[in-house]
């Protein structure tokens, strides 16, 4: 059983990921990445989420009627993002300012509803919030990544300590300005699930077309 | 009216929802393998978006903001931390509304969109739309032009999506890079694109 849950929890960061193979959380994934400050507090806010609104929703999953499911479970999920969102208000005011719209997002973040209904609503509650949290985990090591190499390249610096000397301030490192803007979002997540399918080559997706070598006569 | 255009202008190509804020990339990696689908998801979008973003703009200004319900006799109550929740209440039951008014009296449009409908009330991009318009303030006629424009914007970058990646099948892309990897690495090629826009002014 314990062997299992470690498992549980392990699973989603490399082999079973939520954003490079089940396709979840893209949506606010990409924007909070251009700095790891940020990226961090994202990670755990989702984390946090995630694990409860699970094990909350298992709690009652045999309770709630089939058909209005959806909209219990968004009730749920809203509570608990209002409830990190006047947190961060209280508590971190200037990163819930650079967070703006995405903290509300988290609600409707694929990777909770997508484990709610597709984990929690079968399972019991302890076994749902280690589900939420190791995924909650798979999307957040994604999210540092993107985070370190944005912000290293793109600024010099990693939790805003500078470690890379810039130019403007009289050292070496020309940094890459280009990092700092979204579209290079899309294409470190795209090198990572690169790098994550040439390491697991399982992940590989079927081609829909293949080229065919026609022999010479 | 010339604030109105360059609103509408800005909220199609400078910020596009898709791809300079990330919103809705779920369904827009989901569902862009086809023209026809990415198309018909795109208009639902649309539609959907033009209708919640003014009813929120509507409920934020004559129930949550602070002083909003002084019309029945609450000058001091400042429900806005309900916020979130009413939100995704209204985008959650328009959406069903909707699904049953097309339904009813238009079923051609409702059999083309029909799947694409549920999809939408967690599709970020419609969340995101009314959070911007809180966020940035907007009065009524902002908020309807907004919703509008930033819900074609979205269906216009799905739309084109969907064309790159009809074409893109067909070339011989690495192993770990079939599939999401090159559609990422497309979609980042097109928010390039869409970033020389940033530039217009009105």
């Amino acid at each position: 059983m314990a062997h299992k849950r470690r498992d549980m929890l392990i699973d989603p960061m490399v082999d079973n990921n939520p954003i490079t193979l089940q396709v979840l959380g893209i949506c606010s994934a990409l924007a909070v990445t251009s700095s790891l400050q940020v990226a961090f507090v994202m990670a755990i806010a989702v984390t946090f989420v995630t694990a409860f609104s699970s094990m909350f929703i298992s709690m009652i999953r045999n309770q709630i009627p089939g058909s209005i499911r959806i909209i219990v479970q968004m009730v749920i999920i809203a509570s608990l993002v209002i409830l990190v969102d006047q947190m961060l208000k209280a508590f971190a005011f200037e990163i819930s300012k650079t967070l703006s719209v995405f903290v509300g997002l988290i609600i409707t973040n694929c990777i909770v509803m997508g484990r709610a209904e597709a984990f929690a609503m079968k399972n019991p509650p302890i076994d749902s919030f280690i589900d939420g949290v190791g995924n909650g985990l798979g999307y957040g090591l994604i999210l540092m990544m993107v985070g370190v190499i944005r912000e290293l390249f793109g600024a010099g610096s990693l939790f805003g300590i500078t470690i890379l000397e810039t130019v403007n301030n009289g050292g070496w490192y020309v940094p890459n300005g280009m990092l700092l803007l979204p579209p290079s979002a899309f294409f470190i997540i795209g090198l990572i699930i690169w790098a994550f399918r040439s390491w697991k080559p399982e992940q590989v997706e079927e081609r829909e077309y293949k080229i065919q070598t026609v022999e010479a006569h | 009216m010339e604030e109105l255009l360059s609103l509408a202008v800005k909220a199609i190509f400078v910020e596009n929802l898709a791809l300079s804020f990330f919103l809705g990339m779920c369904t827009f990696i989901a569902v862009s393998k086809k023209i026809s689908t990415a198309l018909g998801l795109g208009i639902s979008v649309m539609i959907v978006q033009a209708i919640t973003v003014p009813a929120n703009n509507l409920i934020l200004n004559y129930l949550l903001a602070p002083g909003a319900l002084a019309w029945a006799g609450f000058p001091d109550v400042d429900l806005t931390f309900l916020g979130l929740i009413s939100y995704i209440g209204v985008i959650a039951a328009l959406v069903q509304i909707l699904e049953m008014v097309l339904d009813k009296y238009f079923p051609p449009l409702y059999n083309a969109l029909g799947v694409f409908l549920p999809l939408i009330t967690v599709n970020c991009a419609i969340l995101g739309g009314s959070l911007f318009m809180v966020e940035r303030s907007y009065d009524f006629t902002e908020s309807v032009t907004y919703g509008l424009s930033s819900g074609f914007g979205w269906a216009l970058a799905i739309t084109a999506m969907a064309g790159v990646r009809e074409k893109l099948k067909y070339s011989d892309i690495p192993d770990g890079l079939q599939g999401l990897g090159i559609t990422f690495i497309s979609a980042g090629l097109m928010a390039l694109a869409f970033m020389s826009f940033s530039g217009v002014k009105l």
